[in-house]
């Protein structure tokens, strides 16, 4: 049995409502603490620093020719990534039928629409003239100008748009029954608020007959998309010609380093989740040991794939890719890093194989901690040790941040918290009919 | 269907080339014989007067961001006392498969009816993607504004920059760009349009150096020459070996290489196995032991 499995099952259905509607009404001094110190957080690291580029210019960064990608690339590319467990994992485990998906799936959706989110912003804050910010969309205009399909940015601007809005419905439509039951426990505003979000939801048998419907079209929609949306960004970089990132490998390479990240980040996500809502009977072991068991596979595909990625560089024998592939490994000022992924990513995951290690959540936090910080030096060095050694040796000139781009950057991760701080509060962080689909139905459970 | 399909190109031919451009074709490009280049860098000075390009101080030179749109590379081998030097000036080749103009989102480089590789500084919105493109590292960024004081000191934005009187020697014909937008090369478009301009008035094709880029026509040792490659009697096209019409045709539609094509054995184009089509053509130097070497490896 499903339940038994997760040792969910002498959970009531009331306890359900009252946890998940607790955590929504029922606010805390600490909340407003993590609010407050997000809000201030966020104009500092964030928003002045945005500010002064702005005004000032791109020339703030610490950006230069050849080098014209920087850490904002590299973060978008990151906060792309770890999109991409969310909505596909939930999606995948959705069609498979897997029981243990249910009291995860929602936080992990929303943190694929929240990570799309800050790498939106990226994008914006890299541009040289942000106020221009919808040209790249093709709307009709008066000057007659056209945006260029030929372009992988433009594929972008469609992939990424496609992906946030139908991963947006993935987790509406799965959150209106449960925004139902939440109007149906408050008074007040709130009473207004999710009555709207809820859609006049009555719970009739027709209306979950379509509700089904649609979240099962979501799912299958979304299966293809997540993995195309990485491809397209891989594409990038891999249709420039330049040595390092001109490679066929790069599509898969980004889905999996994505969906590794991706993982990872659900993981830590949990570990916090479970500790600062106090959901520990909703979020098991039983789901580390899982997560722990697909991370362990992401794993080994991620260094097969890097295997092969070095390979090709090398087999290719040029001066250029052979020049880039040292850079990148023994002679660039931060060579360290390149072994530091390879500790992270290839080989610290490996303890996973254990069981102990998979049900230990300080373990657990640990290994996918490091695992994320292994996934962004990758985007980092892809960039930042590619571009630095292009074709003519009297451009080479290395990389060195400035001020702004690392307070940026800090400000991305602050900026992904305050959404997701005020997702638990305004939203069912749990799906709370699914939790209790997984208990089963009380009148059965008596006589056990 | 083909039928169709050859109909609707020669609709757009006419399209896009009505009037003058219909009767006369233009491929623009230029020969850099590495035998005269002296290194003195005159090219240098005069791109940075002609263009309006901002002077940006040392510091931000420092950093790798001065803006000058053709650079003379300069590459050292060995030790004192075998110490050999070499040179090459590179500039914007203008592609004909520019890496750049896939790269751009808004079209705001594209290739024009005269083989030009045209950036729009008015539609340009900045994501880099065409500098980090190119191959040849020719594309340069507004980081500032800096035909205004900068509110903050030491921001690039040195004081150098047309500040008042140095506003006064700014070229009329050439915009001054704003901070944010790429720029490059643009082979003095401002001189080919006053030229063609010139032309359609009195009713004839443009004479073979009739034209010459700031670059060009500052060049002591003439090592630089400018010129219309559709042309295969004019001086660039001799220069480089391409002086048959055939060979051009061979130029455009294949992607062969130049060695295989030209008749002046010095000719090649800088990272041409690269096969984005650049239209500037080196002259190999020759060495005094009869070997010839290009500016580079």
């Amino acid at each position: 049995m499903a339940h038994q499995q997760q040792g969910t099952s002498n959970i009531s259905y009331r306890e359900v409502n009252d946890d998940v509607i607790k955590s929504m009404t029922e606010t805390g001094r600490g909340f407003y603490l993590v609010l407050a110190v997000c809000i201030v957080g966020l104009a500092l690291t964030f928003g002045l620093p945005w500010a002064y580029q702005i005004y000032v210019g791109q020339g703030v960064t610490g950006l230069q020719s050849p080098e014209y990608w920087g850490l904002y690339l590299t973060n978008f590319v990151f906060w792309i990534g770890i999109s991409h467990s969310g909505t596909l994992l939930s999606a995948i485990l959705f069609i498979t039928q897997t029981p243990w998906r249910r009291s995860i799936y929602r936080s992990a959706e929303a943190m694929t629409f929240f990570s799309v989110v800050t790498a939106a912003t990226m994008v914006f804050i890299h541009m040289g003239r942000p106020w221009n910010f919808y040209w790249p969309f093709p709307y009709p205009n008066q000057r007659e100008m056209w945006t260029n399909f030929q372009s992988p940015l433009m594929f972008d601007v469609f992939a990424i748009g496609t992906y946030s809005t139908s991963s947006f419905l993935f987790l509406y439509f799965g959150s209106i029954p449960d925004l139902a039951a939440v109007r149906d426990r408050v008074t007040g505003w709130r009473k207004r608020f999710y009555g709207a979000l809820a859609l006049g939801w009555r719970g009739t048998d027709r209306e979950w007959h379509l509700l089904q419907k649609a979240y099962t079209f979501c799912a299958v929609f979304i299966i293809p998309l997540a993995v195309s949306v990485h491809s397209i960004v891989s594409w990038d970089f891999a249709s420039s010609k330049i040595p390092g990132l001109n490679k066929t490998i790069f599509a898969p390479y980004f889905v999996i380093g994505a969906i590794y990240s991706g993982t990872a980040g659900i993981i830590t996500l949990m570990v916090i989740l479970r500790r600062a809502l106090k959901f520990e009977k909703y979020i098991t072991k039983v789901h580390f040991d899982k997560l722990g068991m697909l991370l362990v596979v992401m794993s080994l595909l991620w260094t097969y794939v890097n295997v092969t990625e070095v390979f090709t560089g090398w087999y290719a024998n040029t001066s250029y890719e052979n020049e880039a592939l040292k850079y990148r490994m023994f002679t660039t000022p931060s060579a360290y890093l390149f072994w530091l992924m390879i500790a992270c990513n290839a080989f610290f995951p490996l303890l996973y194989i254990f069981r102990k290690i998979r049900l230990s959540i300080v373990a657990s936090l640990l290994i996918s901690i490091g695992i994320n910080l292994g996934m962004w030096i990758e985007r980092f060095l892809i960039i930042e040790t590619s571009l630095p050694r292009k074709f003519l040796p009297f451009m080479w000139r290395d990389y060195h941040p400035s001020w702004v781009e690392w307070s940026i950057t800090a400000g991305s991760f602050i900026f992904f918290t305050s959404l997701f701080v005020l997702f638990v509060k305004f939203w069912p962080s749990f799906s709370i009919y699914e939790i209790k689909e997984d208990i089963g139905i009380p009148m059965e459970r008596k006589g056990r | 269907m083909a039928g169709f399909i050859e109909l609707m190109l020669e609709r757009f031919k006419v399209y896009r080339e009505p009037g003058y451009y219909k009767r006369f074709d233009y491929w623009w490009a230029m020969v850099i014989d590495l035998d005269r280049c002296t290194g003195c860098g005159a090219c240098v000075t005069a791109c940075q007067a002609e263009n309006n390009t901002p002077v940006v101080g040392e510091e931000e030179c420092g950093k790798g961001r001065n803006l000058s749109w053709i650079r003379i590379e300069r590459y050292i081998e060995g030790e004192y006392p075998n110490v050999k030097v070499k040179f090459i000036p590179v500039l914007c080749p203008q592609c004909d498969r520019a890496p750049c103009e896939v790269a751009c989102p808004v079209y705001a480089t594209y290739h024009n009816q005269d083989g030009l590789n045209v950036q729009v500084y008015n539609r340009c919105v900045g994501t880099f993607t065409c500098a980090t493109y190119c191959p040849y590292d020719v594309r340069r960024f507004n980081w500032f504004t800096y035909n205004k004081k900068n509110f903050l000191k030491g921001n690039g934005g040195s004081s150098t920059s047309f500040e008042p009187p140095l506003d006064q020697q700014l070229n009329p014909d050439v915009s001054v760009r704003e901070m944010g937008v790429m720029e490059k090369c643009t082979f003095c478009i401002q001189r080919i349009r006053a030229a063609k301009d010139r032309a359609k008035d009195e009713n004839r094709p443009i004479r073979d150096g009739e034209i010459q880029p700031a670059c060009v026509q500052t060049c002591p040792t003439k090592a630089l020459t400018f010129g219309d490659l559709n042309n295969p009697k004019s001086r660039i096209a001799q220069l480089a070996g391409l002086s048959t019409a055939g060979d051009l045709h061979y130029l455009r539609e294949s992607g062969s290489k130049i060695s295989d094509i030209s008749s002046n054995p010095r000719t090649y184009r800088l990272l041409e196995d690269l096969n984005a089509a650049p239209t500037i053509f080196y002259l190999k130097r020759v060495m005094k032991n009869g070997s010839s070497t290009a500016g580079h490896e």
